[in-house]
């Protein structure tokens, strides 16, 4: 087999990308030049009436940009359109191009239903009037396919985890050794410095990120909110209480934080399942109360929706909780939990301590920013309205400040999952909390780091891949305020 | 005004004293002090062993006594071995029963004694002090390049709302929110420090520039930081210079036929600046998390690294000092940017 080169037989493209690109570059120093030193286009009143914007040099630069920039993305498109049909015959990119098929064909398939119904899909709709949004949902919609079809292994190329002789820092597209018929022939980002694929463990590694970074940000959520509603709609001693205890863990450094609560040192005392067995509880009472307040007047409805709802929250809570039968399960005493028979799952060690500190992290600053919300609008006039029809105060927390600050609260849960990942990384980062073979970007970066001035191909791909999902959800959230602020 | 700074210095030390406990009660857990006790003396300690050598050191009273003699509120621990050596928390090394008496009884942060690092068998104040010299030099330099920068990219992309200078320097505003320092020191050492690409410009060590801080060898670290702290604060700065241009007194001006520059410069960069100062100041606690990546990456030994080392090692006393510092710079720096906010905002008093 021969080595891969990155375009293949699509070398010839490569030019005319250069100098498009070249062409964009130029552009838009122009386009920034022309809207500081001249002054702005004005319209002028033509005889017949009509109205016209004049086309000065200003407009003619908008124009250089849009079309350079439609070329360069145009030839970019290109490669890896032509990649997904010619595979490693278009070289790296093709063959990357075709072993993420299925991320395209749902990213195109959600982008086209999208935009088809984009009028009768709310907030979710709107985005798709704004480009900045658009590009945001896009990669952040990349890296979540993405993630998925990995853990299905409908991506991957090797195991990643299992080294392969002879591959130890070999450059990207080198042809895998004693490759056998059915094997994936080619290393297609390269080899790291123990000698696994750094395609495959980039493509896990997004698993890890899309599974833990947005279910993280919602257990902050409804923890930040649980306790930030009451503090900022009763205010008083309860607010300055709770208040004191956010701003005692905000002012923690999040290292020294992680450092204490992630060493296997404190796990073994068992202090992550306590703070898990407080933490999960939240969401419970959270649902309990949402559903109790609005049904409490009805309670042939709301006994059998509370039992229900709440029965199957505990068993998970129970099961998410408990592992082996115990809650806690130190060397020196056992606490015992849900049985193992009835244990739905166990969530490995690494894994809950890892969520556990970052929605301990996370949950003041939601708590904050959604006490600061209810204090604001637990002035308006609905809430008092509510409040003369009689309504009990969770309800009015619940019901009615809690859907006036969603606007706020989706553009933050966005920046948030953005915040989770960076934190996921930085634990990673450290060496903290999930095993060391673990292929999350952060450990990869990490492992990656220390050959740097040699081999870059081990530690930049997932240093990319952090900071584009991270990118699209700064971009979304931006997008989802602009149109938010809209209306 | 006087009362409003007491009243927070109260609440500071309130705060410091429960962060530092939560420091304690965990650092102190038996596992964390099983570990010490291996890595002080030899890793293959037996249980008892271990246990002993916990009790020579004091380390097996009670948390709130042990908590009290951090504090120096209660008197130190003793240990009298079998030849009449004694060893204790205000006693240097071993010595006899007559010099030990003369010692004084009570040590902690309240006497100024911040106790002995296990990791580097020195003082505590010795290191901290010696360390957060090189951070702050660095930190120096991060503020003087973040400030200027962050500020000038403000209010350029706000004094035109919606213009292509606008557009461009948020995209950039945002793109480097979205890098966080591992990120960007990655890319930073791979682009301009590796034979593959070929650069060299800078170095990918700041070693070396503990002594000798040059250009070579202090960029990268300085740009790292600043690059992740600057987009926010360009960010606000944005948002408070749109805020102030769309205002009564600068459309007045424009009728009176006051230059655009003029405009910016004279009427509306005062008060376009309030906001952005008090997220400067809250934005320095965040750095620190910067500094700690970086100081890793870059091998610089300064706070940040103290704090991995002295994490890592369960070196208790160190880390509570570290935790004193840290929790001092991130309340001194709210003080700070309350105080400052009303001195800039004559609108805003404190009843």
């Amino acid at each position: 087999m021969e080595p891969l080169t990155w375009t293949g037989s699509l070398a010839f493209l490569n030019p005319i990308l250069q100098i498009l690109l070249l062409l964009l570059a130029v552009a838009i120093l122009l386009w920034l030049a022309a809207s500081i030193l001249l002054p702005e286009t004005t319209a002028k009143t033509n005889a017949d009436g009509t109205m016209s914007l004049s086309a000065g040099p200003r407009g003619l630069a908008t124009a250089a940009v849009n079309f350079t920039f439609m070329g360069a993305a145009g030839v970019a498109a290109l490669y890896l359109v032509l990649g997904v049909f010619m595979g490693p015959a278009a070289g790296i990119t093709g063959a990357i191009s075709q072993q993420l098929a299925p991320v395209w064909i749902s990213l195109i398939l959600v982008f086209a239903a999208s935009i088809a119904f984009k009028r009768r899909l709310g907030l979710y709709g709107k985005l798709y009037d704004s480009p900045i949004g658009m590009i945001g949902f896009a990669l952040v919609m990349f890296w979540v396919f993405t993630g998925v079809y990995g853990a299905l292994d409908l991506i991957v190329t090797h195991d990643p985890l299992s080294q392969v002789s002879g591959m130890k820092n070999k450059v990207p597209g080198t042809p895998m050794r004693g490759a056998e018929e059915g094997d994936y022939q080619w290393y297609l980002l390269g080899g790291d410095n123990l000698a696994r694929d750094v395609f495959s463990r980039l493509v896990k590694g997004a698993w890890v990120v899309v599974q833990i970074a947005p279910l993280a940000a919602m257990f902050s959520f409804m923890v930040g909110i649980t306790l930030g509603l009451p503090a900022g709609y009763y205010g008083g001693r309860l607010d300055t209480l709770l208040s004191f205890l956010a701003n005692l863990i905000l002012a923690f450094p999040v290292i020294l934080l992680f450092y204490l609560l992630v060493t296997p040192e404190i796990v073994a005392a068992g202090v992550p399942n306590y703070m898990a067995t407080v933490l999960f509880i939240f969401p419970i009472i959270f649902i309990g109360v949402l559903l109790n307040s609005r049904y409490y007047t009805r309670p042939k409805l709301r006994n059998p929706l509370l039992t229900c709802v709440l029965g199957l929250a505990i068993w998970i809570y129970l099961s998410l909780v408990s592992t082996g039968g115990y809650l806690v399960e130190a060397p020196t005493y056992k606490i015992p939990g849900l049985p193992a028979f009835a244990d739905l799952f166990d969530i490995p060690g690494g894994i809950l301590v890892v969520f556990v500190s970052v929605v301990f992290v996370n949950a003041p600053t939601v708590f904050r920013i959604v006490r600061g919300l209810a204090m604001d609008i637990k002035t308006r006039d609905y809430v008092a309205a509510a409040q003369t029809r009689g309504e009990g105060p969770w309800y009015i927390m619940l019901w009615e400040i809690l859907p006036n600050a969603r606007g706020p609260l989706i553009v933050d849960f966005c920046l948030r999952i953005g915040y989770t990942t960076i934190l996921l990384g930085t634990l990673g980062f450290f060496g903290l909390g999930l095993p060391p073979e673990s292929p999350d970007w952060g450990s990869t970066i990490n492992d990656g780091r220390k050959l740097l001035s040699i081999y870059l191909h081990p530690a930049l791909p997932p240093a990319f891949a952090l900071l584009t999902l991270v990118l699209g959800l700064n971009l979304l959230a931006d997008g989802l305020r602009e149109e938010s602020l809209k209306d | 005004m006087g009362l409003f700074i007491l009243r927070r210095t109260g609440v500071m030390i309130l705060t410091a004293l429960c962060l530092t406990f939560i420091v304690f009660v965990l650092t102190n857990l038996y596992p964390n002090l099983e570990k010490l006790a291996k890595t002080q003396g030899n890793f293959r300690m037996s249980d008892e062993a271990v246990a002993s050598w916990l009790d020579k050191n004091g380390y097996i009273a009670p948390m709130p006594v042990k908590y009290g003699q951090w504090l120096g509120v209660v008197p130190g621990w003793t240990d009298t071995d079998d030849e009449g050596k004694v060893t204790g928390r205000c006693i240097a090394g071993a010595v006899t029963a007559e010099e030990a008496a003369k010692a004084p009884s009570l040590c902690g942060i309240i006497q100024g004694d911040w106790g002995q690092s296990t990791r580097f068998k020195k003082g505590v104040s010795e290191i901290v002090a010696e360390r957060l010299g090189n951070t702050g030099f660095l930190m120096m330099w991060v503020l003087i390049v973040m400030i200027p920068a962050a500020l000038t990219i403000g209010i350029l992309a706000g004094m035109r709302e919606g213009s292509a200078m606008d557009r461009s320097l948020s995209t950039v505003s945002i793109l480097t929110t979205a890098t966080p320092e591992y990120v960007s020191g990655v890319i930073f050492i791979a682009v301009f420090t590796s034979s593959t690409v070929g650069l060299k410009w800078f170095k990918g060590t700041a070693t070396s520039a503990m002594e000798n801080p040059t250009f070579e060898n202090f960029t990268l670290p300085v740009i790292t930081i600043a690059l992740y702290g600057m987009g926010y604060i360009a960010r606000m700065t944005r948002a408070s210079t749109t805020e102030v241009m769309t205002a009564q007194y600068i459309r007045t001006a424009r009728l009176k036929g006051v230059s655009f520059h003029n405009i910016v410069l004279k009427h509306a960069l005062r008060n376009a600046l309030i906001a952005p100062f008090t997220v400067i100041m809250l934005q320095i606690p965040w750095l620190l998390n910067g500094v700690v990546i970086v100081e890793t990456l870059f091998n610089y030994k300064g706070f940040g690294w103290v704090l991995v080392e002295a994490a890592s090692n369960n070196d208790i006393d160190l880390l509570l000092a570290v935790s004193v510092v840290s929790v001092v710079v991130v309340l001194l720096t709210q003080l700070i940017s309350d105080i400052g906010y009303v001195y800039l905002n004559p609108r805003i008093r404190i009843s």
